[in-house]
């Protein structure tokens, strides 16, 4: 007699991946909707005040994942309800309207806000109360001390030490590596602790730092801080920068007849520094870009048309997905994997989950049980290459035929 | 030590930045010397402008000086428009700076509903020129700011002593009832005093959408160096918001130059601060 129960077996796991794909790639018209009362995921965003211009892409990345997620089953069978406050940039208001989500409002859930500052301001009501608090966007990782914070974007434990080793490495790969760099960061506080990580890394592997600069956010004029730049002509220019700041200096250096040899930008917005024409071949940070490898990661492709055609009707200038409106998919990702993981809605729970499991997200595969609940660091650097940006390094992330330029 | 080149191309950078302020500050000084209103929503009407510029420049590709032509009447019609609310409600000093605070978080509010709160940037070909001159460089976007920001602080500093008009309204503003006594009809002068302001602020708003990036929360980023450039320019005085204005722009642009650029926000007041120690005679 032939033991069949190893093939039948099979069967049923091959059944079950089946059905597992059906149920992922079938339209959300066709599967049990989620029914009963709704889950309530409370957050707050910037959507006023001088964060705003970023916290509008987190809101659009949030209302495709609530859609994504009731499209599947929701929240434990229950559909999912995302209460959105505005905390006008002001840590302060984050702090109180974290208070009245979780007293006055009731919510079962809470998903972080973004910015270092508002984060911390709501990391302090979470832990009060013992919520569950996924955030994307705290640059400054020490910083989480909370049990139940988790990052929903993989800097790692100690960004200040791993990424700026990530960026000499690519520079080491140059045909002829810089000797001496310009360090110049905004004053906003995850700038600043990464420009400050940069400048000690770069000293140790005995890269001089002939000028190291900081200036307030919202600069307004970057005439002097060119002049010195132009002054020191280092081999390579690194930018702590924010917005439009990295488009702002180049143009001053520009008017000062200068071209740095080398740059690279922080937190710059991606699509204006790729059209301009002091852009090419700047390089800058990222976790993925919508390219290969990135976007045969489940639901990439999907999320990526859906936040194009939500950005375009927002009339937001750059409509491409990019690392940071993915943090907010991260984000959403994780809670629901930690619900899913838990089948509970329970904040203790979902905590003691994430804390074993790894979550697979946008960003690959996260694990939260290093320092500060960090997993792995996946910092990775991009370049303008005719007007996009396109991952270079590390070259396993490269899309396919894109090698690092130097200028 | 920072080089004499350095040194002299920091200072030529923040003269020309101060020209901005001086424009900014010239129809604040101009509502707050001459009227007693002290007009926030002043910043607010400079960025709409800013705006309708960028607006008219990326959709519709029409040149800022033609932008300009249109935006600047627009903006003297909302000025006076604004002032024939504060005059129908008996706006006093005091309550002009709720009001105006209140229409520019309006203005702010309407902006980022059209524009969204993302960052704007004009490119244009005119941004990145400047002429060398020996080791220097100016930027000729900016030396054109300070030359019309210089005809007009003197145009508006000669029509306030040379004409009838300009006298009038100096003469309302030093004692109203005494000013009526001879004539002089304020209420009328005054529409006209409230539309030049925001005309400039209109000549203001299309040179910052050249130069500078645009974000709804930027309305504010100017409101503490202008007013400390009004102050120390003396209020209703055009000459002197500007030389103010090239005065703190100098001084933020040294401090940048020999100390580091985190301090240039500090400069502005400290600057304010001595002047008003020193209480000079033309304060």
């Amino acid at each position: 007699m032939v033991d069949r129960r190893g093939a039948w077996r099979r069967r049923h796991v091959l059944a079950g991946m089946i059905g597992g794909a059906a149920t992922l790639a079938a339209p959300s018209i066709l599967r049990a909707a989620p029914a009963g009362k709704p889950v309530r995921i409370g957050g707050t965003l910037s959507l006023t005040g001088f964060l705003a211009q970023t916290a509008v892409i987190h809101k659009i990345a949030s209302e495709i994942m609530v859609e994504e997620i009731n499209g599947r089953n929701g929240f434990l069978g229950r559909p999912v309800e995302y209460v959105l406050l505005d905390d006008q940039s002001k840590p302060e208001v984050a702090r109180s309207l974290y208070e009245k989500l979780i007293t006055v409002d009731k919510v079962d859930l809470i998903q972080g806000p973004y910015a270092t500052a508002p984060i911390l301001a709501a990391m302090g009501v979470a832990q009060r109360y013992g919520k569950v608090m996924v955030q994307s966007s705290m640059g400054i990782p020490k910083l989480q001390t909370y049990d139940r914070a988790f990052p929903a974007t993989p800097f790692g434990p100690e960004p200040d030490k791993t990424y700026p080793n990530v960026i000499l490495d690519a520079l080491a790969k140059f045909p002829t590596p810089p000797k001496s760099m310009v360090i110049l960061t905004s004053k906003f506080p995850s700038a600043q602790f990464m420009a400050l990580g940069m400048k000690e890394q770069a000293e140790k592997r005995g890269v001089k730092v002939p000028l190291y600069l900081e200036y307030e956010s919202g600069n307004r004029d970057f005439g002097a801080i060119a002049a010195r730049i132009k002054e020191a002509n280092a081999d390579f220019l690194w930018v702590g920068s924010l917005g439009l700041e990295s488009n702002l200096l180049l143009e001053s250096l520009r008017k000062l007849d200068y071209t740095p040899k080398n740059h690279f930008h922080l937190y710059p917005a991606p699509g204006p520094l790729a059209l301009s024409p002091d852009g090419d071949k700047a390089l800058c940070s990222t976790f993925l870009e919508p390219d290969e490898p990135f976007m045969s990661r489940p639901g990439m492709k999907r999320i990526a048309a859906e936040y194009k055609a939500k950005a375009t009707k927002a009339n937001l200038p750059y409509t491409t997905l990019d690392a940071q409106a993915c943090g907010m998919v991260s984000e959403w990702q994780i809670l629901e994997a930690g619900v899913n993981g838990a089948n509970s809605l329970d904040d203790e729970k979902i905590a003691a989950w994430l804390k074993k499991n790894k979550v697979t997200t946008v960003y690959g595969p996260m694990r939260f049980d290093g320092p500060f609940n960090h997993g792995d660091a996946a910092q990775l650097i991009k370049q303008v290459q005719n007007k996009e940006w396109k991952v270079v390094w590390p070259t396993e992330f490269a899309a396919p035929g894109v090698k690092l330029i130097a200028a | 030590m920072p080089s004499a080149t350095l040194l002299g191309q920091a200072l030529i950078s923040g003269v020309l930045a101060g020209g901005l302020y001086g424009l900014l500050a010239m129809g604040l000084s101009l509502s707050w010397g001459l009227l007693r209103l002290v007009n926030l929503s002043h910043f607010a009407l400079a960025f709409l402008a800013a705006y309708i510029v960028y607006e008219l420049g990326t959709s519709y590709h029409v040149e800022p000086w033609w932008s300009a032509a249109m935006v600047v009447p627009l903006m003297f019609a909302i000025g006076a428009g604004q002032h024939w609310l504060f005059d129908k409600f008996k706006v006093n000093e005091l309550a002009s700076l709720l009001i105006t605070f209140s229409f520019a978080v309006i203005l702010e509010v309407a902006i980022q509903l059209y524009w969204t709160a993302d960052f704007r940037r004009y490119e244009t070909e005119y941004a990145t020129r400047s002429i060398k001159a020996g080791p220097f460089y100016i930027p000729v976007l900016e030396l054109v700011l300070c030359i019309v920001a210089g005809l007009l602080a003197w145009g508006t500093w000669l029509w306030l002593r040379r004409t009838y008009v300009g006298k009038a309204l100096r003469a309302a503003a030093e004692d109203p009832a005494i000013a009526a006594a001879y004539g002089v009809d304020h209420k009328k002068l005054a529409y006209l005093l409230s539309g030049i302001g925001a005309a400039y602020a209109g000549i203001a708003g299309t040179f910052i959408a050249l130069i500078a990036t645009l974000a709804p929360a930027q309305i504010w980023a100017y409101l503490g160096v202008v007013f400390a450039v009004v102050i120390i320019g003396r209020l209703g005085n055009p000459m002197g918001a500007l030389l103010a204005g090239m005065l703190i722009g100098a001084s933020e642009s040294i401090a940048m130059a020999v100390l580091s650029p985190a301090w240039a926000p500090v400069v502005s007041f400290s600057v304010l601060i001595a002047i008003l120690l020193w209480d000079p005679e033309w304060l």
